[in-house]
């Protein structure tokens, strides 16, 4: 176990760098220069050098790399002399834009996100696995087509749809709710969940549909399993049959999709975001790219590829807690 | 050398043991899934709208012309320039001069757009998809039969793509690029993150399959590898190929509207449907349905070809989705 672990962390180092990496070469390298992006548009040839050897653009570029890396783990020192700026400890470096380090806009978008993320995640996981286990246990009956069918028609909605379709109809002819603005769950946690429950609902709505689908198929077939018939013929309730035999077994599937759904929408969901214009990091990123501001899209890459490397390290140690038969 | 006599080409196995009742004997694997798809009433409306999607975009020129509008032409008669560009007539300006009514503002016709968005959507899928299979069975093949050190490498790649924050990274890499053929690039980046569901799928079937007695007695046939992949294995596989394939396009479809409705598809004037319905919401209360039609198209296309894949997943993969 502690050798699977210990493995498993090596594993995920060498992701997040490689990751890194790839990222910062398609950021910083290929595309047009990143220092007449931070000196703006009258800028002096003289200047734009100074700018490059600032930003530290005249070293190699694997110089770039590691001291970008090093910055990350152990803060560094942009430029020298006076005009010294120094970038504490997780630096990304400086939005071009407002010249904010890039963390702490990070860290100030995030609550938002993962508001996001987390309701969107407990309203799908329970209209999803509810109506496709319900589908599984009625295999064939009238409800069960009707939840298939809905399941397809509301997975095939793309989410800007649904999202324009739930402002129409809640806020603009119902009148039930305002417009969304975001409030920190520690400012009033109502204000929280109302502004939140139309971007929660959009997105659930999507993911339910797949995850409904996934958990019936997964359901039926391990209701079909021999172990399920030798429980229900040594006498056991029905009810325990399908909760401690079906569910157990029928749900590990699900365990890894909902890893990588969450682990994906945790650093922020663009398109929700900016309709519901909500301030969260998929905003940032998309702010970041219409300005070209690539320490903050860099940043965001990075953050959205940790939450989703971990997520999946979760999913797998989680497996040997539902699973019996994985063994580390 | 080889004096054994090996079966040239193994049929793929059975493809749903529940087809022997209805059907006459002597018919081929192929014929029984094609007569269990047409019995479905769900596979045949997709079908139908599919190959009515493919037809349209493929004769979208004829059509447009046929409407008599270019996607790119404007017409200042069709809008009302007092109400802010809104366009003259009932429902967003349907009537027989413009089939599906025109845009605010600029008065270009809806149906000559939507025809030629079509082309641009399932193209760039439909070649995304392409890309992808071809990519993901390689990966998967080679991965499932050689085993060992291959299977090491290509496993951990596939790991490290799918830990790649796709959507985040698509987006910003068509963004960064700058003005090369846009289809050509997003069909590339798409790909370049969707090959490794496939692979993983192909591999698991290879490696179930490597071990049959047809295989090994192509390897004491003395067959080569390259020709064991191609003709023993390959085709052995290729149901859940198929299937998979299927259930991929309306994942592309999906991902090239995100794109183009974040604006970082195809460039304007080129019409595609993400960017009509970018373009639509903020129209969505005064002309309804300029917003409706495009999102209309763009929810067929991926329902009908998600019904489509259900259908051929459950008739040529014995293992997913049984009923």
């Amino acid at each position: 176990m502690i050798l699977y672990l210990a493995r498993r962390f090596a594993g995920v180092a060498g992701v997040l760098f490689a990751i890194s990496a790839i990222t910062f070469t398609i950021f910083y390298v290929l595309p047009s220069d990143p220092a007449a992006a931070a000196c703006g548009k009258s800028c002096s040839p003289e200047r734009l050098e100074l700018v490059r050897h600032y930003m530290g653009l005249d070293q190699p570029v694997w110089r770039q790399f590691g001291d970008f890396l090093t910055g990350i783990f152990s803060g560094r020192t942009l430029g020298e002399g006076p005009h010294a700026l120094h970038c504490g400890f997780p630096c990304f470096g400086y939005s071009y834009e407002n010249s904010v380090p890039v963390w702490d806009l990070l860290m100030d978008r995030l609550p938002v996100s993962v508001s996001l993320a987390v309701g969107a995640s407990a309203l799908w996981l329970l209209l999803g696995l509810g109506a496709g286990v319900t589908a599984a246990l009625r295999k064939d009956t009238l409800v069960d087509r009707t939840l298939m069918v809905g399941a397809v028609a509301a997975a095939s909605m793309p989410v800007y749809f649904t999202s324009v379709m739930l402002i129409y109809g809640v806020i603009r002819i119902a009148g039930l709710l305002p417009y969304p603005t975001y409030t920190d769950f520690t400012a009033d946690p109502l204000d929280w969940a109302s502004n939140l429950i139309l971007p929660w609902l959009a997105l659930a709505l999507l993911y339910a549909a797949m995850y409904a689908r996934q958990s019936r198929s997964s359901m039926i077939e391990a209701m079909a399993e021999p172990y399920i018939r030798t429980a229900r013929a040594k006498g056991m309730p029905e009810r325990t049959v399908i909760v401690k035999h079906g569910l157990r077994s029928g749900m590990t599937p699900i365990l890894t999709l909902f890893g990588m759904d969450l682990g994906g929408l945790l650093a922020g969901a663009v398109i929700t975001e900016s309709i519901f214009g909500l301030p969260g990091v998929g905003r940032l990123f998309y702010d970041g790219l219409v300005r070209s501001d690539q320490p903050v899209i860099l940043g965001v890459t990075l953050l959205a590829a940790f939450f989703i490397v971990i997520a999946n390290l979760v999913v797998d140690l989680l497996y040997a807690l539902v699973d019996p038969r994985v063994r580390y | 050398m080889a004096t054994l006599t090996v079966p040239d080409r193994v049929p793929p196995p059975e493809p749903a043991p529940k087809a022997a009742p209805g059907a006459a004997p002597g018919y081929g694997p192929w014929r029984l899934a094609w007569r269990q798809l047409s019995r479905r009433p769900a596979a045949r409306f997709g079908l139908v709208v599919v190959a009515l999607l493919v037809v349209m975009a493929a004769g979208a020129p004829l059509l447009s012309a046929l409407g008599g509008w270019s996607p790119t032409e404007f017409d200042q008669t069709a809008v009302d320039p007092y109400l802010g560009g809104l366009p003259l007539g009932a429902l967003g300006g349907i009537g027989p001069d413009h089939w599906l009514g025109v845009e605010p503002v600029t008065g270009r016709d809806l149906f000559a757009r939507v025809v030629n968005g079509a082309q641009v959507s399932l193209l760039i899928s439909l070649s995304a998809t392409a890309v992808v299979v071809l990519a993901g069975t390689a990966t998967g093949i080679a991965a499932g039969y050689f085993g060992g050190r291959t299977d090491a490498v290509l496993s951990r790649l596939m790991d490290l793509t799918m830990s790649f924050p796709s959507l985040i990274f698509m987006i910003a890499m068509m963004s960064v690029a700058q003005d090369v053929n846009r289809i050509f690039l997003m069909t590339a980046i798409i790909g370049v993150f969707g090959w490794p569901g496939i692979a993983r799928v192909v591999r698991g079937e290879t490696l179930s399959v490597k071990h049959r007695e047809y295989v090994e007695a192509a390897r004491v046939g003395g067959s080569g590898a390259w020709r064991i992949l191609g003709r023993e294995i390959l085709p052995n596989v290729s149901g859940p190929i198929i299937a998979y394939t299927t259930l991929l396009i309306p994942g592309m479809i999906s991902t090239e509207a995100a794109l183009s409705y974040l604006g970082v598809g195809v460039r304007p004037p080129t019409p595609s449907w993400g960017q009509m319905i970018a373009d639509s919401v903020a129209f969505y209360e005064t002309d309804p349905m300029y917003f409706i039609i495009p999102s209309l198209f763009l929810f067929l296309a991926v329902l009908a070809f998600t019904l489509l894949g259900d259908a051929l997943r459950d008739i040529l993969d014995p293992r997913g989705g049984r009923r």
